[in-house]
């Protein structure tokens, strides 16, 4: 679920509030949105995928975050390069590649069954 | 507060397509390009709402070559219990072909290159549907976001007519009149958080119902995909290349991501605990997997696990007719509907025709989204121009029943009451997926109840209503579900039985489906086969 909302990255373009399809976000205080309903995010990336300016964070939880999780916290996430990471990958952002021109997985064949019989 | 009911937005289109993903998008692309004014509503965001827009999708693609076409025609017909129709995959292939080259060319999609060939075989969800917004906005196309539709309009004669709904941000109620309607509003995944499932709660099945259409293949509804537990990331492919443990971590024998996910289903059930590792990829398998579905690894980057060493813990989460392959009934190449103005495409429609009884995430039903909803796009626009210029005089009849206009005398349910029977009578593994008619029956019951409750007095307006019509629309979806499921007795594609382990031969032919106080089913006869071939 939408954890974070970087006051000090917003750029207050209110994209945020207009793509998410669950319709999370409220104008807030100073132009930041806020997250007003974030038991109906339904964790799809999206709203970090489109922030231009990587300063929403998406825990991949479909339950909210413990409070003490440094998935919380802005300065431990900032650190570790996981904020703004999904951009990064899908190559989103001025100078950037797309990521699609790379996107050609693995040919899927017949899907492994597990056996007992494995050490 | 603005008032809600006095002052409506009215607007008038010759095409309102309900619904913004891929097929969505191609309808009203298509519908514009061949003459229509169109509005397109989505009660998200348009390039975001989506199983589509938030993953990434192999795509049922194929050059027109002769050979590649029978193998991919062949493919997956055994799969599907032979309850295909040939000349149907046969125009989906060629229009696929024909998208994805414009894909290329119109809206340049950045497409990798492979031996110096564009790859055309899957897409990226958020650029793909990115560009599509684009794309439909060059061509004319209006777009209402965040407009929750709320039921169908109709004129005297029942020809869909137009449609209501509500504008959730500006918090205004708004009307379409409109000379068709192309419902392109997804499956249902009854809210389990599926990755980007959440928009797909069924609403088009409700409306097409209380407009008097039809469904057919809703007894193939029971996906489910494979995530980390705890997170919403189904990507159910990648986990052919994993190994599956009990808590304790011995192998979890016949378990797999293909004819072994009951297995895991059960070890859920029973234990609670399933871990798995992707410990059968290749390094370059690996790397490919990472370029190709970057958000296959967003839970396992963010919460520290390497999926490729690590044992981490999975969960099925239910994607419904998303992936499953029942919805709104076909009676034409345009996909039209049982319903004059009506027409239906992607995963509201049924995609029994490509699929039968048996389809998965992206490949087919990417291909079927982008090709139906360019035959329902082409198809409301003929049915447009057809009208004369007095339809835009006809009077406007609102057909929506639950919720909106209750019965007398019955017992007013709500939105919660309905979630929860939804929760505990559909989501559960030995009910819909490991299905069982002493299971079904006793879960059916409860639905039917909860279902009598909804129409017996539920009501809401403005912001409130698209939530509980939403609920409604689940109710009714599962029961058209289990009603198709109790209806074949025997196990054909993804509708097994426990108690009819075989298929039947005398059963092969699809379930059109139907009503909603009352619910009835008729077998169809298959169409578009060789007479030998089942």
């Amino acid at each position: 679920m939408i954890e974070i909302v970087s006051a000090s990255r917003c750029v207050t373009c209110d994209v945020c509030i207009a793509v998410c399809p669950t319709n999370v976000f409220e104008l807030g205080p100073g132009g930041i949105p806020v997250i007003a309903r974030q038991g109906d995010c339904q964790t799809c990336f999206m709203c970090e995928a489109h922030c231009p300016a990587d300063a929403l964070f998406v825990a991949p939880f479909t339950h909210p975050a413990p409070a003490d999780s440094p998935l919380r916290d802005e300065a431990h996430l900032a650190a570790s390069g996981l904020l703004g990471s999904y951009r990064r990958e899908i190559g989103w952002g001025r100078g950037r590649k797309p990521g699609a021109r790379l996107a050609v997985g693995p040919e899927l064949g017949r899907a492994r069954i597990t056996s007992a019989a494995l050490p | 507060m603005p008032s809600h009911d006095l002052v409506p937005l009215d607007l008038t289109a010759d095409v309102v397509v309900v619904g913004g993903g891929p097929a969505g998008t191609w309808a009203a692309l298509t519908a514009a390009e061949s003459g229509a004014d169109v509005l397109l509503l989505d009660k998200g965001y348009c390039g975001t709402s989506g199983p589509t827009a938030s993953g990434g999708t192999g795509v049922w693609y194929t050059r027109p070559d002769p050979a590649e076409r029978e193998k991919a025609m062949a493919g997956r017909e055994a799969l599907g219990g032979f309850l295909q129709d040939r000349r149907w995959m046969a125009r989906v292939l060629d229009q696929t072909y024909e998208n994805m080259n414009r894909l290329e060319a119109e809206a340049r999609y950045p497409f990798p290159i492979v031996d110096g060939e564009p790859y055309k075989r899957g897409v990226q969800g958020p650029e793909y549907m990115r560009r599509m917004r684009s794309w439909i906005k060059r061509a004319g196309v209006r777009i209402l976001d965040h407009s929750p539709a709320t039921e169908l309009l109709v004129d005297g004669s029942g020809t869909v007519a137009g449609v209501r709904g509500h504008r959730r941000q500006h918090g205004t109620d708004y009307r379409v009149r409109a000379r068709a309607v192309v419902l392109a509003t997804g499956g249902c995944a009854f809210l389990s958080k599926a990755l980007g499932c959440d928009v797909s709660t069924g609403d088009g099945a409700l409306f097409a119902a209380e407009a008097g259409a039809e469904m057919s293949g809703m007894e193939f509804s029971n996906a489910y995909g494979i995530a980390p537990a705890f997170t919403s990331v189904t990507k159910t492919a990648y986990y052919g290349f994993a190994t599956f443990f009990h808590s304790d971590g011995t192998p979890l024998d016949g378990a797999g991501s293909q004819g072994g996910r009951s297995v895991i289903a059960r070890e859920l059930l029973r234990t609670g605990i399933v871990l798995c590792q992707i410990d059968q990829a290749t390094p370059e398998q690996q790397e490919q997997m990472r370029l190709g579905q970057p958000n296959f690894f967003l839970p396992f980057n963010r919460l520290g696990i390497d999926p490729f060493t690590d044992r981490f813990p999975v969960t099925l989460l239910l994607e419904g007719t998303v992936r499953g392959t029942g919805g709104i009934r076909i009676t034409g190449d345009d996909c039209a509907t049982t319903v004059p103005g009506l027409y239906a495409a992607g995963d509201a429609a049924t995609r029994e025709l490509i699929c039968g009884a048996f389809t998965g995430g992206g490949s087919h039903n990417s291909a079927w989204a982008m090709s139906s909803g360019t035959f329902a796009g082409r198809g409301a626009a003929a049915f447009a121009t057809s009208l004369g210029a007095s339809a835009v005089r006809r009077k406007l009849i609102g057909v929506g029943g639950a919720g909106i206009r209750p019965d007398e005398g019955g017992r007013a349910v709500g939105r919660d009451d309905a979630l929860d029977v939804i929760r505990r009578q559909v989501h559960p593994y030995d009910k819909n997926y490991l299905r069982n008619g002493s299971r079904l029956r006793p879960a059916l019951a409860h639905l039917d109840a909860v279902w009598e409750g909804f129409r017996g007095g539920a009501i809401a307006h403005g912001g409130e209503l698209p939530g509980l019509r939403q609920a409604a629309a689940m109710v009714a979806h599962a029961r058209w579900m289990y009603t198709s499921a109790l209806a074949r007795t025997e196990s054909r594609g993804m509708a097994r039985r426990e108690e009819y382990p075989d298929l039947d031969p005398n059963q092969h032919h699809r379930i059109a489906v139907g009503g909603l106080d009352r619910i009835w089913t008729r077998p169809e006869a298959v169409t578009g086969r060789e007479p030998a071939a089942a």
